[in-house]
């Protein structure tokens, strides 16, 4: 079969296709996006009847996906590392319950932090939920650990978490397929009390997942995503954890690497190999693409063991690996022996951060924003994450937080109750109905004095324009979470209507209450979105 | 064969349509690829940048290591440098001449295009003008492809295959205009190769 050209994030949801998933269930977030975006556009896909629609959050994704995996079919979640905690209450329980089909839990990781407020490790998660990880170095890993994923998961009843990180969801290679599985039939679990978690209950399943662990650590062990390859210069050993691998063996392209190396690619470590390479060689390098998870669980809190990596400062601390880092670590080469070119000609490169497009929406609105708040001063306007974050920016300078999605309004309110008032939110249309709503709710039970800009695009737009599940319902969903109707108000976000603007957020600036404030115009990007554009004239919203 | 590759631009300018053009051609000759990319937050008009790696042998990183990168090819003139540490001595430069100004404190041009110039290997070709003269102004990527098609080991006309597949859904209008947009740039490197 000719091989596919995927992006990591591609195999992944070509595998999952091909291990017979019944649904996918996600929030877009850079880097996971393109998994779900591929099985939406994937014409088998399509034939097979695959869920694939955007859920509102990541927490009520984890939970569908839980619920597919309940009625015995095969379901995959997918979100970025920072969703995770949105989902972490779905997610820590459902190692409790155990799954019934196969499910998959796939994390993309940002280490450095592309286009994330943190760059925090899901492997961290995994082992806290105490399930098996699995880890991809190559695009087809990724596919492979994918389809061998619901396998595992259903040998051992239990939710399997892939990890990925930015540089492989982003990158290309050719993939290879394997056969075509069938998706499960309807089946409930067989115990009929194995998803509830009434305490009784929960500790017999949680004696289960704890008795399980052997289990995990002996298909580890056997697994073929963890190898040794042996090595006759016992100095020194490598630990290489999922991308890390691909790093360490760049730097060996033209010679042969004589150190023994242990290749990671599920966890929990495979003990036995572990053990060998801490006994046979006399340091080791541990090299992960992440937080030093291994490292420091082989390093021991006294840290009396001989191990390197990002603890001991032959690695950085953070960020993401790349080959020279690790060239650096194995003292192959030095930076200065690495750059042969005069960096000086590149002393006339200015900074190009990213930017709002011309003609955003946002744009407008922050303008009367800014000149209707004015007369209060700075330092009272709370955000949140999507395009109209990069409103922190020269030269808008408009908005003071940006912490997690939703955290705009029940920051704002917070503020207001210490008495910075008034306070004003500035919150996405996909980002209110994915958090925003159940701060919405404190709010207007406590009458706070503030004023929330829900900036309507129409659309998630940071991450490429997908569907918002809010299309057409904020002002009813305001209303409902009893807002007053007068104090509901949309415009336009143009120029031209810019005193119109100002005068009206000045307004709701004013009065004691809750005040939606909706700028209403179509994000530039989406204007060639056929579907969308059906949908907007259906509902009628410009 | 190896031949290392930064794409560089500014996000919406097409970098990644040339990633795929290279791409396809690579994989119709049987190489093996690795293409890193930069999806979310840049997009917005950020600096942008992917790294391409073709070889006749299996690839290890899908990033290229510092000092090992053989040609940038970017479509402005001053994204041309911001990645220059990945080069070696030898490396090629192949750059648009027309800059993207969407921030205040863009370098002077001339500067920038004599900081270019300083090095030994270096194509500057006006994409967008050679563009615009043949009618399709959307194709300066690709114009900037054309010119860097010399340094790469695949046969020309795969690339002209590559887009044939990659715009096939766009019609024989767009295909013909982006083939046309791919020899002129490599004619104008041809003549740069003559000098």
């Amino acid at each position: 079969m000719q091989k596919l050209l995927l992006l990591g994030a591609e195999a992944i949801a070509q595998g999952a296709i091909d291990g017979g998933m019944s649904g996918v269930y996600a929030y877009p977030g850079t880097p996971s996006t393109e998994i779900t975006e591929y099985v939406q556009h994937d014409e088998l896909a399509k034939e097979r009847n695959i869920h694939s629609q955007w859920s509102s959050n990541e927490k009520t994704a984890m939970e569908s996906g839980l619920g597919m995996s309940y009625a015995g079919k095969r379901a995959m979640v997918c979100m970025k590392h920072v969703g995770l905690n949105v989902a972490a209450d779905a997610f820590i329980n459902s190692a409790i319950t155990g799954s019934n089909g196969g499910l998959l839990v796939t994390v993309a990781d940002d280490p450095s932090m592309h286009s994330s407020q943190n760059e925090q490790d899901s492997r961290f998660y995994g082992k806290f939920a105490q399930i098996p990880i699995l880890e991809p170095s190559s695009q087809q890993e990724a596919y492979d650990m994918a389809y061998y994923g619901f396998q595992l998961s259903e040998k051992f009843r239990i939710p399997v978490m892939v990890r990925i990180t930015t540089r492989l969801a982003h990158s290309r290679a050719g993939v290879e397929r394997k056969e075509l599985l069938d998706q499960n039939e309807v089946v409930l679990p067989s115990n009929p009390k194995q998803f509830v978690l009434l305490p009784s209950i929960a500790r017999a399943q949680y004696k289960d997942l704890l008795n399980s662990f052997s289990g995990f650590v002996e298909d580890s062990e056997n697994s073929s995503f963890n190898h040794y390859y042996d090595g006759t210069d016992k100095k020194l050993g490598i630990i290489a954890c999922g991308l890390a691998y691909n790093y360490l063996m760049e730097n060996y392209q033209d010679d042969d690497l004589n150190f023994p190396l242990l290749k990671i690619g599920q966890y929990p470590l495979p003990r036995t190999k572990v053990e060998k390479i801490m006994e046979e060689c006399d340091e080791v390098l541990i090299l992960e693409d992440g937080y030093p998870i291994i490292e420091e669980l082989l390093k021991g809190y006294l840290a009396k063991e001989k191990v390197r990596g990002r603890l001991d400062g032959s690695l950085p601390r953070d960020g993401e690996l790349n080959p020279n880092l690790i060239a650096k670590a194995l003292k192959l080469a030095s930076e200065e022996e690495i750059l042969e070119v005069d960096k000086s000609i590149a002393d006339v490169v200015a900074n190009r951060p990213p930017a709002m497009c011309v003609g955003c929406g946002h744009i407008d609105a922050y303008d009367a924003l800014n000149e209707a708040l004015s007369d209060y001063g700075i330092g009272r306007v709370f955000s949140d994450i999507g395009c109209y974050t990069l409103g922190a920016l020269p030269p808008y300078n408009a908005i003071n937080t940006c912490v997690d999605m939703g955290a705009s309004i029940t920051m704002a309110k917070g503020a207001a109750d210490a008495g910075l008032i008034p306070a004003v939110s500035v919150i996405g249309d996909s980002t209110f109905t994915h958090s925003g709503m159940t701060g919405l709710i404190d709010a207007v039970n406590e009458n706070s004095p503030i004023t929330i800009l829900i900036s309507d695009n129409f659309t998630t737009g940071m991450t490429g324009g997908q569907d918002s599940a809010a299309l057409g319902k904020i002002e009813n969903i305001c209303e409902g979470i009893g807002v007053d109707p007068d104090h509901i108000i949309v415009f336009t976000p143009l120029k031209k209507n810019h005193d119109m603007m100002v005068d009206i957020i000045r307004k709701e600036l004013a009065y004691d209450g809750v005040s939606v404030v909706i700028p209403r115009r179509q994000c530039v990007q989406t204007t060639r979105n056929i579907s969308l554009n059906e949908k907007i004239k259906e509902l009628n919203l410009r | 064969m190896k031949t290392d590759i930064i794409l560089a631009g500014v996000g919406g300018q097409g970098i990644l349509s040339i990633a795929a053009t290279i791409g396809t051609a690579a994989l119709s000759n049987d190489l093996h690829l690795k293409q890193a990319e930069v999806h979310g937050m840049s997009q917005r008009g950020g600096a942008v940048q992917s790294h391409l790696r073709i070889s006749s042998k299996p690839i290890a990183s899908d990033l290229i290591p510092k000092g090992a990168c053989d040609i940038i090819l970017s479509v402005e003139p001053m994204e041309s440098l911001r990645y220059i540490e990945f080069l070696h001595k030898d490396s090629w430069i192949i750059t648009n001449s027309t800059p993207f100004i969407n921030i205040t404190n863009y370098p002077d041009l001339e500067k920038v295009i004599e900081k270019i110039k300083t090095r030994k290997n270096v194509i500057i070709l006006d994409a967008d003008k050679i563009a615009k003269e043949i009618g399709s102004p959307r194709s300066s990527n690709i114009v900037a492809l054309g010119a860097a098609t010399p340094f790469i080991d695949i046969p020309f006309a795969a690339f002209e295959e590559a887009l044939k597949q990659i715009f096939m859904k766009k019609g024989e209008r767009i295909i013909n205009a982006n083939i046309e947009a791919l020899r002129a740039g490599r004619a104008v490197a041809d003549e740069t190769l003559k000098q």
